[in-house]
């Protein structure tokens, strides 16, 4: 049922295939997270594989960026209801960083771990054919600290609170576990498409 | 820690009709929202709401409750109009006492406070960004009076505060409660307030109310109001996990 005097502002966009329900577009890129944006140096920077608990492979700043680079541009879509379109961003493919390891057959999940102690989860077969990447430049200069900089993870087809800030492990593992948002009533898997927000949905 | 509400399942969408419409100050009113179910939540949660148009249009957003727990039947909400907006401009100037609005909640797991997080608090408000804190304030004189909280409350000029009467009666007649105006662009009225921005030496001197370091921290505003307020803590030394921000955009 309507509501009632409420009028659209926006006009009926060419984009609106391309902008979930209960999302809207935006031109700016609003913030989303629950503490402070950490400060993190790139002397200090490091990225860790881990199987479990064990830690397979750790890359410092310049060996990480010395990977093979990959360009996306992809439409993302917050949980608090903005969705920004052609989102240009470089970094190292998921695909990639396994390669790197040698590490053919991961387990089935995957814990994204962050330097302020974010987590969140997502099953490794969203991570890996080319669909994510470790990114480290937005529009073609080094990711900013507010939106994850030195490096965030990149899922752009989950609510983006997956695509965790200021990554610094990727923890695969044989059971799902809920992250930081999912524990707290967000979804398991966050699909925007299909509204996936909060837990039941 | 979750909450139990949230762990009942997946949250519905009601009707809540609007029952009271108060101006707090220019370009801010309170919506006093009555739900068809009525349910309990956490000081710091918000609720969403879903509005359609004839044509089957929808869009949806976020605002948090005001009011506290114990104020049972009804949840107060804080809107902030700007110009450009789709959504705050029509509850300003279209929504009338009576119409019936969808939401759903209240939701959200992290910037919310209850009696057994504890304290000492102190709550960082910027603009609407009070919404929130307010509740956190209003649920700690209803269950908590031992938790002392330190509210620094951002405005452009005095006029600009939103809550004021209420957070000055409450600044004079709670124990262990302290409010704190910043006003940026105004000087201050009361000898405890500041007629600046934040910065590092006015949070400094906040903290020093508090006596103090506190256990958990709010800041709550538009984005760019809360990365000022939290570089600012973090140069000042706070421990950056007993900082909770909520960002409104912008
Ligand atoms: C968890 C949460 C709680 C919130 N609680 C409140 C609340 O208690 N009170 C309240 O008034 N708002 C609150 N907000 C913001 C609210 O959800 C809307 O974003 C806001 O009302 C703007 O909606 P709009 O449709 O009017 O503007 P839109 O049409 O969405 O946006 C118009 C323009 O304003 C920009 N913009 C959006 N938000 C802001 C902002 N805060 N400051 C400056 N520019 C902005 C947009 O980028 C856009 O360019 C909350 C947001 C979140 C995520």
């Amino acid at each position: 049922m309507a509501t009632r005097g409420f009028t659209r502002k926006t006009s009926p966009a060419d984009y609106a295939d391309r902008i979930p329900p209960g999302q809207s577009r935006t031109e700016g890129f609003p913030v989303l997270s629950a503490g402070p944006t950490p400060r993190v140096s790139l002397g200090d920077w490091s990225f860790t594989l881990k199987i479990g608990p064990r830690p397979m492979m750790r890359w410092t700043w310049e060996e990480f960026t010395a990977l093979p680079q990959t360009k996306m541009t992809r439409d993302i879509h917050c949980v608090t209801k903005w969705s920004k379109l052609n989102t240009p961003w470089r970094g190292v493919l998921i695909d990639d960083i396994l390669a790197e390891a040698g590490l053919a057959l991961p387990p089935d999940y995957t814990l994204a771990h962050s330097f302020d102690g974010y987590s969140t989860n997502v099953p490794t077969a969203d991570l890996i054919g080319g669909k994510a990447m470790v990114a480290t430049h937005y529009e073609g200069k080094p990711l900013t600290p507010e939106h994850g900089g030195p490096a965030r993870l990149l899922v752009p087809h989950l609510y983006f609170w997956k695509s965790a800030k200021w990554i610094n492990a990727l923890q695969f593992l044989e059971r799902d576990e809920a992250g930081f948002w999912e524990l707290r009533g967000y979804h398991i898997y966050g699909d925007p498409w299909r509204e996936q927000r909060y837990r039941g949905d | 820690m979750t909450d139990a509400t949230l762990q009942a399942g997946h949250v519905q969408w009601q009707e809540a009709v609007i029952e009271r419409i108060e101006r707090q100050t220019e370009g801010v009113k309170s919506f006093l929202l009555r739900p068809q179910t009525w349910r309990s939540f956490r000081a710091g949660q918000h609720l969403d709401l879903r509005l359609t148009t004839p044509d089957g249009y929808q869009t949806q957003r976020s605002y948090s409750v005001a009011s506290a727990p114990g104020f049972k039947g009804l949840y107060e909400l804080v809107v902030e109009r700007l110009d450009d907006g789709e959504v705050s401009p029509f509850f300003h100037d279209v929504a009338e006492v009576g119409d019936a609005i969808k939401i759903r909640g209240p939701i959200g797991g992290h910037f919310a406070w209850g009696p057994e997080d504890g304290g000492p608090l102190l709550l960082i408000g910027g603009g609407s960004g009070v919404a929130p804190l307010m509740s956190i304030v209003r649920h700690r004189a209803a269950v908590g009076r031992d938790v002392t909280v330190v509210l620094l409350h951002a405005a452009r000029t005095w006029d600009d505060v939103i809550f004021r009467e209420e957070l000055i009666a409450r600044d004079a007649t709670e124990a262990n409660f302290t409010l704190l105006l910043s006003l940026s662009r105004d000087t201050a009225r009361r000898p405890q307030d500041f007629g600046r921005r934040i910065d590092a030496s006015l949070l400094n001197m906040t903290l020093a109310r508090l006596g103090t370091a506190p256990r958990l921290t709010f800041a709550c505003g538009s984005n760019a109001f809360v990365e000022a307020v939290t570089g600012h803590l973090l140069d000042i030394g706070l421990d950056p996990r007993t900082i909770r921000t909520e960002r409104f955009g912008g």
